[in-house]
């Protein structure tokens, strides 16, 4: 059995420990907001925290994240910056079909622990490994904006 | 607001109708409706006819019932709005369901179940205003009874009718008396000057959702038993097994069953990785067929030789060959393209005695009702097909691949299963854009006026392709030749050849189809016959279009919007783009720069739309943007090839697409319009291509004549 903290709470997996973390947490744990894409950290679907850094999913092991701190999705209406990226997601209307807009926020939330106040080229090297088919780059950036703005204020 | 995505049929029974006492509109149902007649017989107590598009219950909640496939599109939102509308319900208590499949949710202009081709609103903006109409007058005709007054002296606003004395009844307090009334069936539709929700910006219904994790879609589908599969898939269309080495696969513990079907072999075990290792182990040797030897050269000659020979003839007016002063000629080459949808195809398939059930995120439940219950040998009653949410459809998604291959594994493995196809099998799935070759000839008198034009265009036909025609009228696929064949520029002398060239891939609807390869193809030859003619292209292009008003309003407000003809940034050079398709109108001006390798980088696009009246601008803005952000990546980068009739792509290292970093700014302007509403799905795609293309052009002189850049 591996152990890990899930979005703060302990989890035990009893998947062999090569089993890539986003189907862990999607088949197993039953956490599906984590999504796939593609499989070899190519477009950032999947993107989770593994220690507060933004992780591709389908590529890190179970084994390799033992007793570390993973946070997905599911928890990001528990802290601040989260819970203001939401909010800014919501309010700039964001996602079209959704399916990478987990990965995004994940993305986007890494970001803004380290940089309360991105700039363009801020956003387009912290986010230009999550792919959008819909194109709903221009919302990503501005509600990015747009939440740095209201945790500043 | 928000969505139900997972409702099943029996939840879907329980929660309408007077089993809670609401107050259920059927507006269009067909009486022979099966899923009128259940749910009538479910409300039999209340005498009432059961509803098709929205329910209210007792305590006010207004449900919309939406058999459209949302795919990013906003069509729940836009659905939603037109009930919404007319009802003057209080926005706050709409919440939104996905339909079952029934013959009530017929798509009107497709006569089936189905989402795509930029259909939802021009097909549904006055069956749903009416639904919402019809259910607001027994509202009223409800109060006024109770009241004792005029019908007609009382309103309605925010969920309420507001009679004339003051007194006020929510609509869930009425919605018993309601219910014993009869249907209107031409209920007074609102004068567009009173609407209050259509033509303005609500925000989207189904975002909550979609920023927590907890949106619906395919892939998530969890049911008691479940099983994941993961497939090996043909290698080339239309190749045979010849034998198949499951024993590595049995041996990898957590493996529970391997299944061939004639599609392929899937490994069947609890959870993708499982499934996808045992997949890995299996050995099955395949005998390729006749396309064995297919490679992309030989498809671009073979659609290269077709221009050169005569076509069939689509459009004649005047003589082509009529003597010119001077003539331009060139020859245009699109590849294949994939969709890559970012949530790859997948479908959970249950498949029992005596029924089946489907969850798939597809644009067609309709027609996917009937290919299970011919697969299965049930009738189409005893298969329910749910519908989630779609992570990118595209026209992909209106495909069946990955319900029949479900449906057959499950069928023979007995027990529920999800089929999820890895990106590399979504890649390598063969459902194209067809290539295109367009060969064109212009002539132009001596003072530079343009005087004649031919187009020959070789491509695959799609409608063979998709199962939509057995043979072609007059040796015509309109897919084919959609964008040029019916294009709007008034050459005195024209025509326009089909050439039907067959290389075998199997070919799919791309967003925007047949006019997403022809209008680059057309714009940039466009701009070709410009320069030579030494106009401008706004102005060339305006001369051309004098008694198109709708499209000249959207070329003269997109140029004038972007500035053209206006000092640029040294090295930044603009190009304009048109088209009129999916009953909208989009002008599109690009901002290209060029990076020191001769790669174009796109700044900014300024877009001009007139899709008639409008249901929701945010919508519409969105829609055009991400068309523009699809069109660019294939612009910049899309294709697949092939070589020993296999696909060379795999996955999004060797398929790359558009990243955060290279979206250009855009800017959408509407023309405010009182036409009837157009698509907006597709309309903003084809021109972004050769607007770039075009600014290139500008840039170098040299057009681009074959993609990706």
């Amino acid at each position: 059995m591996i152990s890990l903290s899930l979005n703060g709470k302990t989890v035990q997996l009893s998947a062999t420990p090569d089993t890539p973390l986003l189907w862990a947490l999607r088949d197993e744990l039953g956490y599906t907001g984590t999504k796939f894409g593609c499989g070899i950290a190519a477009c950032g679907a999947c993107t989770v925290h593994v220690d507060g850094k933004p992780t591709r999913a389908c590529v890190t092991t179970i084994g390799s994240v033992a007793g570390k701190q993973v946070t997905t999705i599911e928890a990001m209406d528990s802290n601040r910056i989260g819970q203001a990226l939401q909010a800014a997601w919501i309010r700039n209307d964001v996602p079209q079909c959704g399916y990478c807009q987990s990965g995004q926020i994940m993305s986007a939330a890494a970001l803004l622990a380290r940089n309360p106040r991105p700039n363009d080229a801020d956003i387009d090297a912290a986010m230009r490994r999550n792919l959008c088919r819909c194109g709903t780059y221009n919302r990503i950036r501005a509600a990015i904006k747009d939440a740095a703005a209201t945790l500043s204020a | 607001m928000s969505t139900n995505a997972f409702p099943t049929r029996r939840d879907f029974l329980k929660g309408s109708a007077a089993a809670t006492g609401a107050l259920v509109i059927g507006f269009t149902l067909p009486l022979t409706s099966r899923f009128a007649q259940a749910a009538a017989a479910a409300t039999s107590g209340a005498g009432f006819a059961p509803n098709a598009f929205l329910r209210i219950a007792a305590n006010g909640q207004v449900t919309v019932i939406c058999g459209l496939s949302e795919m990013g599109q906003g069509v729940h939102m836009g659905i939603a709005s037109l009930v919404a509308e007319e009802l003057d319900a209080d926005w706050k208590s709409v919440q939104l369901e996905q339909a079952p499949v029934d013959k009530a949710y017929n798509n009107p202009i497709f006569g089936m179940q189905a989402t795509g081709g930029s259909t939802a609103i021009r097909g549904h903006y006055e069956p749903m205003r009416k639904a919402g109409a019809a259910a607001r007058e027994m509202l009223v005709t409800a109060a006024a009874t109770q009241w004792g007054v005029d019908a007609d002296r009382c309103h309605t606003q925010d969920g309420r009718v507001m009679g004339p004395d003051g007194r006020s009844a929510g609509y869930g307090e009425l919605v018993a008396a309601a219910s014993k009334l009869p249907v209107p069936q031409n209920p007074t539709l609102k004068d567009p000057k009173d609407f209050r929700i259509l033509g303005k910006g609500l925000t989207r219904i189904d975002t909550p959702a979609k920023v927590n994790g907890s949106a619906g879609f395919g892939i998530d589908v969890k049911v008691p038993g479940l099983l994941t599969a993961v497939m090996v898939h043909a290698p080339v269309p239309g190749a045979k097994i010849v034998s198949v080495d499951d024993a590595a696969a049995k041996a990898i513990p957590g493996v529970k069953q391997v299944v061939q079907i004639p599609q392929g072999v899937a490994v069947l075990a609890e959870g993708y990785w499982t499934a996808l290792k045992g997949r890995d182990a299996l050995v099955v040797k395949w005998d390729d067929g006749p396309l064995g030897s297919l490679s992309s050269e030989s498809i671009s000659k073979l659609l290269a030789d077709a221009t050169t020979r005569p076509g069939a003839v689509a459009r004649n007016e005047g003589d082509a060959s009529v003597a010119v002063a001077k003539t331009v000629e060139a020859v245009y080459e699109a590849p294949y393209l994939a969709h890559a949808c970012m949530e790859p195809m997948n479908c959970t398939a249950w498949v029992r005695a005596g029924e089946a059930e489907v969850w798939a995120p597809t644009q067609g439940p309709g027609p996917q009702q009937g290919i299970v219950a011919q697969l299965t040998g049930l009738p189409p009653e005893k298969v329910q097909v749910h519908t989630t949410y779609l992570g990118g459809g595209f026209g992909r998604r209106f495909a069946a691949d990955f319900i029949i291959a479900a449906t057959l594994i499950s069928k023979a493995a007995g027990v529920p299963v999800k089929l999820v196809y890895t990106r590399e099998d979504d890649m390598r799935a063969w459902f194209y854009r067809p290539a295109a070759v367009a060969r064109f000839t212009a002539g132009l008198d001596a003072a530079g006026n343009p005087v004649s034009f031919t187009a020959r265009i070789a491509s695959p036909a799609l409608s063979i392709a998709a199962g939509f025609a057995k043979e072609l009228p007059q040796g015509i696929d309109e897919f084919a030749i959609e964008g040029i064949g019916d294009m709007l520029y008034a050459f005195p002398n024209l025509r326009v050849e089909y050439a039907q060239a067959e290389p075998g891939i199997p070919l799919w609807f791309w967003r925007s189809v047949g006019h997403s390869q022809n209008v680059y193809f057309i714009e940039a030859f466009i701009d070709e016959v410009a320069a030579a003619a030494g106009k401008d292209p706004v102005e060339f292009r305006r001369s051309l279009l004098s008694k198109q008003p709708r499209l000249r309003g959207v070329l003269d407000l997109a140029a004038q919007k972007a500035g053209w003809g206006s000092p640029l940034p040294q090295g930044v050079h603009r190009g304009v783009a048109i088209t009129t398709c999916f009953g909208s109108f989009v002008a599109q001006v690009a901002e290209v720069s060029l990076d020191a390798n001769g790669r174009p980088r796109v700044h900014r696009i300024v877009a001009a739309v007139d899709c008639g009246r409008t249901v929701n601008p945010d919508v519409i803005h969105r829609q055009v943007e991400g068309a523009i952000a699809y069109g660019l990546s294939a612009a910049m980068y899309e294709k697949i090839t092939f070589r020993n009739g296999r696909v060379e792509q795999s996955n999004f290292d060797d398929y790359p697409m558009l990243r955060i970093d290279e979206m250009p700014k855009v800017e959408v302007h509407i023309v405010p319009s009182t036409e009837a509403p157009g698509g907006i799905g597709e309309p903003g795609l084809p021109p972004a291509t050769p607007a770039v293309i075009n600014a290139v052009f500008a840039a170098t002189g040299k057009q681009v004549r074959t993609l990706p850049v």
